[in-house]
């Protein structure tokens, strides 16, 4: 195997690797939050608005960490720094 | 896959001969077209302004988003939102605006590209200070970044640093997915399935341009809060302390 196929092997993996473990942890966390929101709506109806506006700003926290890998792997598949170290 | 272009950068519209640098790309053209609707349109709006029971459709429009804004501004903020509201709600419309224009075809919005977002990032970095430095002074802004203690110094310059880096990333990301997602898809479900995930696009392009805007908003306000906070504190202590002294004596 040359060196490019190596370099294109591993960025595949580890792109689906990335997403796949990066998204996990948000998913966890933003469940948690929305539970914890509802829970928090259905006790005090009346301060739904902070609550959905404090649980947006919160969601968009939690979620960049997903959008974080989200752009590694979108990098090594399609912006690859050493894919043209190695073709040229 | 030609079609899957993670940046708008790269789609060229002129070049200049002579300067090769010089180059107008697909970013630089949609921004200019999102800035000239919102400044065409709301001094079109804005042209003959009535005040009586009856209200031209448009500039109903614009008083529900300004007031809506303000509204949102005060909550956030707790404070009078005119000082802030120029520079939130700019963001907020023109993130807004260029992210609800991706529905027009051949449209790519001007936030999928990271140089527009780490510009518009920029201005809320420079213009927390400012609003900071008006606020409570130089000194006054300066000594919250050794507020608990002088040691946490670093800590809090790299925050600054960092959600800055954070803010751009966060909106390019979300908007660039979606561009992208859309572009794979009509890969190999070209019929009916990318409608839905243009319908997701605009969702999470309005949520993402609230966002940016209120996190703008809670940045600003954490620099400008510091000393009414303190001032307030000391206030409802000291009505404490003679509420105690009373009852005591």
């Amino acid at each position: 195997m040359d060196s490019t196929a190596i370099v294109a092997l591993g960025s595949i993996i580890m792109a689906g690797l990335t997403i796949a473990i990066g998204s996990i942890g948000p998913a966890f966390g933003e469940g948690r939050a929305v539970a914890q929101a509802l829970s928090a709506i259905a006790q005090q109806p009346d301060s739904s608005n902070t609550i959905t506006r404090t649980l947006f700003v919160g969601l968009a926290m939690i979620e960049s960490t997903a959008i974080y890998c989200f752009v590694v792997s979108m990098i090594l598949l399609f912006a690859n720094p050493f894919w043209n170290h190695y073709t040229q | 896959m030609d079609s899957v272009q993670i940046t708008t950068d790269e789609w060229i519209f002129w070049k200049s001969q002579a300067w090769p640098a010089v180059k107008l790309n697909a970013t630089i053209v949609f921004s200019w077209l999102v800035m000239a609707i919102l400044a065409i349109g709301s001094w079109l709006v804005t042209r003959k302004l009535a005040t009586g029971t009856e209200i031209p459709r448009f500039q109903n429009v614009l008083e529900v988003l300004v007031t809506g804004m303000r509204d949102q501004i005060r909550d956030v903020s707790r404070q009078d939102p005119g000082k802030y509201l120029p520079f939130v709600g700019t963001l907020f419309l023109f993130i807004g605006m260029s992210n609800l224009l991706s529905v027009v075809p051949g449209y790519r919005p001007p936030t999928g590209s990271l140089t527009t977002t780490a510009a518009l990032a920029t201005c809320v970095f420079v213009a927390v200070p400012l609003y900071g430095i008006a606020s409570q002074g130089l000194g006054g802004y300066l000594k919250h970044y050794i507020q608990p203690t002088p040691l946490m110094l670093p800590f809090n310059i790299i925050g600054e640093l960092s959600r800055t880096l954070a803010l751009a990333v966060r909106l390019y990301g979300n908007m660039m997915s979606g561009t992208v997602i859309a572009a794979i898809l009509i890969g190999f479900v070209p019929l009916f399935v990318p409608i839905l995930m243009q319908l997701l696009g605009l969702l999470t392009g309005m949520i993402q341009a609230y966002i940016f805007a209120v996190l703008a908003m809670v940045y600003i306000a954490s620099a400008t809060k510091v000393l009414r906070e303190t001032e307030e504190e000391q206030q409802t202590e000291d009505d404490n302390e003679a509420h105690v002294t009373q009852t005591t004596t």
